[in-house]
């Protein structure tokens, strides 16, 4: 590096060593906790174990885990259903509306998730809103228990979550060479084949970055299960939070958040994978 | 309008719906002159007085702001850094650095605050301000990279091109024509920093001891405990700055030279 650059020397020096001492090595720290037993006066003692592993396959956790691999699941599957085809219309409208429609998703992607998480509460809450319309409807003659049950759970996320589904899908649709879907109906496609065969391979990426900015957050959002799901353990994210704070497990907290990470991992290389295949699709 | 179109446009509405009704219901207890009933009885500032009546609370909210200032200040001056590096040099090791600032940005809140955690108590770091802070800076970082980045990548190369034909040197180059053009997007950078900040919850809940309290994990703790008409009104507090914060970065975002 040449002394005549100093500023190229400070910039990456800044970002390098910040990224090493805070995101690197944190993480490493995290995977030699997780082998660790757990300690009695220290947070860990240091001989090594595969025990906080094998404790995952449990059937006491192993329930959790399944739980919260299916409360995400189904989270991240309402939200690529529902904002899908909210996406696509966007894309669709006219070109002055876009601006504003777009920011009106922005605005809840960048908004306190715990403020809205609450904002759920009232309007499922037994005494809440949407009991009171329902009996003033006349639909319902008891108010129902909506909150602490599944389904609360799974709205919260929803709700939550699906600003981080819907703008990822956007950028990809929005990219779509129209070229492309024309070309495909002179060749004689109908709409069923055209979005199997070219709307879908192409909006992959954006698929993928969707699903994993939805699942991962589904599987650590652990107020929305305090909040709407009652005291029950729900989720990974529950879980690891006990281990830090009441159990006081933290080679067992560290293990499950490892296997957030390697989750991570594989949603990170379907991502590159769906991305260079429709980057070698596109038209030049 | 045809019918399609008719039926899109009712699915947009339904969404959009579905997106602000409960806000909208939360703003609007936030004014209603009742403790516990939903029905309307009439528009109060009460609950609003009482936040205001409260002092630890606003300490709370100082200490929340303080925190967001700086880990704002620091994020931005790394990060518009780092984005100004990436697109000007080639380094060693430069796809491992935009990797890694990729995988920061995805890496799930849960498994960012334990493994923060975590390194403080090796470093023996007593839980409060500055570990707050360090945290705080480090999850800011990504968004200012990319923000800054995806404006600098629409820069008309000739304009560096220019300043390096007419004799300036590096230092000059990236402080008289890299910078001016940048000041939207870090300025943008800085407020979309900030509002991450203020709402955090989940990275903050590992790595902040009892000595530093901040808003949005005391509003986690008030509302663990029930829906208060006064947690409606901070509530309603925290919506309308973040929305200010995020319309003004919008603005400055969408400003093309």
């Amino acid at each position: 590096m040449r002394i005549r650059e100093p500023f190229k020397l400070v910039a990456i020096g800044a970002i390098g060593f910040w990224l090493a001492a805070f995101a690197l090595l944190p993480n490493l720290l995290v995977v030699i906790a997780s082998v660790l037993e757990r300690g009695s006066d220290e947070f860990v003692a240091f001989a090594f174990t595969l025990d906080s592993y094998r404790r995952l396959l449990d059937p006491l956790y192993l329930g959790v885990l399944l739980d919260s691999l299916w409360l995400a699941a189904a989270t991240t599957t309402l939200c690529l259903l529902l904002g899908y085809p909210f996406a696509y219309l966007l894309t669709r409208m006219p070109a002055r509306w876009r601006p504003m429609l777009l920011l009106l998703v922005i605005i809840p992607f960048w908004t306190s998730s715990l403020v809205r998480t609450y904002a759920m509460v009232i309007i499922l809450q037994t005494n809440g809103w949407l009991n009171q319309i329902l009996l003033d409807l006349g639909l319902i003659a008891e108010p129902l228990e909506l909150l602490y049950t599944e389904p609360a759970v799974i709205a919260g996320m929803l709700y939550a979550l699906l600003p981080f589904m819907i703008l990822p899908l956007y950028a990809a649709l929005e990219k779509l060479d129209r070229r492309l879907i024309e070309a495909a109906r002179d060749l004689g496609a109908g709409r069923v084949t055209i979005f199997r065969r070219i709307i879908l391979p192409l909006t992959l990426p954006g698929i993928v970055a969707g699903c994993m900015l939805t699942f991962l957050p589904g599987l650590g959002m652990f107020y929305v299960a305090d909040l709407l799901g009652g005291a029950r353990t729900l989720l990974v994210g529950n879980l690891i939070r006990d281990q830090f704070l009441s159990a006081r497990d933290w080679p067992f907290g560290a293990a499950a958040s490892v296997m957030l990470t390697v989750l991570m991992g594989l949603l990170l290389w379907a991502y590159y994978l769906s991305s260079r295949r429709a980057s070698r699709g596109a038209l030049p | 309008m045809n019918p399609r179109d008719a039926a899109r446009i009712a699915y947009l509405i339904l969404i959009y719906g579905f997106l602000y009704l409960p806000i909208l219901v939360l703003i609007v207890y936030s004014f209603n002159d009742s403790k516990y009933s939903l029905e309307w009885q009439g528009m109060t500032w009460t609950w609003y007085q009482n936040l205001f009546d409260d002092p630890d609370l606003l300490q709370v909210a100082l200490n929340s702001a303080l925190v967001a200032t700086l880990s704002a200040t620091v994020a931005t001056m790394i990060g518009t850094m780092a984005a100004v590096a990436l697109y000007r040099y080639a380094f060693f090791g430069k796809s491992l650095l935009q990797g890694l600032i990729f995988v920061l940005m995805m890496t799930p809140d849960i498994v960012m605050g334990i493994a923060l955690l975590i390194l403080f108590a090796s470093l023996r770091l007593p839980l409060g301000f500055w570990t707050l802070l360090l945290a705080h800076i480090t999850f800011n970082i990504p968004f200012v990279v990319v923000t800054v980045f995806s404006r600098i990548s629409g820069f008309d190369r000739h304009l560096i091109e220019a300043a390096k034909d007419l004799g300036a040197t590096e230092f000059q180059t990236v402080r008289c024509v890299i910078l001016p053009l940048l000041v939207p997007a870090v300025g943008a950078g800085w407020l979309l920093s900030f509002t991450l900040s203020m709402d955090d919850v989940m990275v903050s809940f590992f790595v902040t001891g009892p000595t530093f309290e901040i808003l949005p994990l005391k509003i986690y703790s008030m509302v663990r405990l029930g829906v208060t008409p006064e947690i409606n009104a901070l509530c309603t507090i925290m919506l309308g700055a973040t929305l200010m914060l995020i319309l003004i970065a919008q603005l400055l975002l969408r400003e093309k030279s």
